[in-house]
């Protein structure tokens, strides 16, 4: 990997400790969030091993508030999981990035795969060097595996004591955790410079077109169906920046 | 069937992140597919939000999750932690529908 040309200089060296301190405060506020996962799972008619399974097994939350969102509002059950694993696809461009920064032994590899999600990749990638990427990545996937499933259960079993999770707000966790998300993923696009002129940033106008695509489609197509319109943004303003570009 | 589509997605969402940690790079580098790959959650993330935050079945409402979903924009606009930004979407959402019953 060649080093980025906003870079000045070879970072400074960085502390064990304050590796550690960056990779738990990401591990377990994020992994409190599995409360609401829980919750929201239980809303959406999941079972408590149903709810714990997906956490245990997918640990990839937007994945998971997808698949349980779209249940929820009464989606076929297929039609939910082709919207979470487009959302999952995401993870192996992490995956790829990571196996040149962490480069792991081949027999790791399988176990630490399950913690490449953004939350790992985001620490990982912060590090100046190997051994704190990979001291992060460790750190960061523990921690926050640990904590996921834990709050998952406590929110799964806690549900049923709320009652109706819609009367606490609690509709609008999956939303919020999505637009944070969203928020950071065009964030992170800004950071790295390729793509620092508005106008030619595919993100904004896909986000839009996509959101307009669901909403457009959502009474005229079975549940479940709508996100799987909304994707179509993506391909769609590909080609139109292309085709522009080409005229230009 | 919800168990089926549990394995499903587990499967498929360990299988993408073993492949990202074992193919050579050069499979996964080309630019369409690297932008692609970049555009597609934006574009899913996008549509979860709009349809969680206004579908009711097959309607579209605007109701009180409108107003926790603003609530949670603010917040990242502050940079809060995110956390917080969960929280405000839901004690808004909550208050907003305590108060117009």
């Amino acid at each position: 990997m060649t080093a980025s040309s906003t870079q000045t200089g070879p970072p400074p060296p960085k502390p064990r400790a304050a590796v550690v301190r960056d990779a738990l405060g990401v591990g377990i506020t994020v992994g409190l969030s599995g409360f609401v996962f829980g919750v929201t799972s239980s809303g959406a008619g999941l079972s408590v091993a149903q709810t714990c399974a997906l956490s245990l097994l997918v640990f990839t939350g937007a994945s998971q508030f997808a698949l349980v969102g779209a249940i929820g509002a009464g989606g076929a059950p297929f039609a939910a999981a082709a919207g979470a694993l487009f959302l999952g696809a995401r993870n192996a461009f992490y995956g790829l990035r990571l196996s040149q920064l962490l480069a792991l032994p081949a027999a790791v590899r399988p176990l630490a795969a399950q913690w490449v999600i953004d939350e790992t990749s985001a620490v990982a990638l912060a590090q100046p060097d190997r051994a704190a990427a990979r001291l992060g990545f460790t750190v960061t996937g523990v921690s926050l595996y640990l904590g996921w499933n834990i709050t998952t259960l406590l929110g799964a079993l806690g549900a049923s004591a709320l009652g109706d999770p819609s009367a606490w707000g609690l509709d609008a966790a999956g939303p919020a955790v999505f637009l944070a998300l969203l928020v950071s993923m065009v964030r992170g696009g800004d950071s790295r410079g390729s793509w620092r002129r508005i106008r030619e940033r595919p993100e904004p106008v896909t986000a839009f077109v996509a959101a307009v695509l669901a909403l457009a489609s959502l009474p005229f197509l079975p549940a479940g169906v709508p996100i799987l319109v909304a994707a179509l943004a993506a391909p769609a303003v590909l080609v139109v920046n292309r085709r522009r570009r080409d005229l230009s | 069937m919800i168990w089926a589509a549990i394995a499903l997605v587990a499967a498929g969402c360990y299988a993408v992140k073993l492949l990202g940690l074992s193919v050579p790079a050069a499979v996964l580098e080309r630019p369409m597919v690297r932008r692609l790959a970049a555009l597609v959650p934006i574009a899913t993330l996008a549509g979860l939000i709009a349809l969680q935050t206004f579908g009711e079945g097959r309607t579209l409402v605007v109701d009180a999750r409108a107003a926790g979903l603003a609530a949670a924009a603010a917040a990242l606009l502050l940079r809060a932690p995110f956390l917080v930004v969960v929280a405000a979407a839901v004690l808004v959402t909550a208050a907003v529908r305590a108060l117009t019953g």
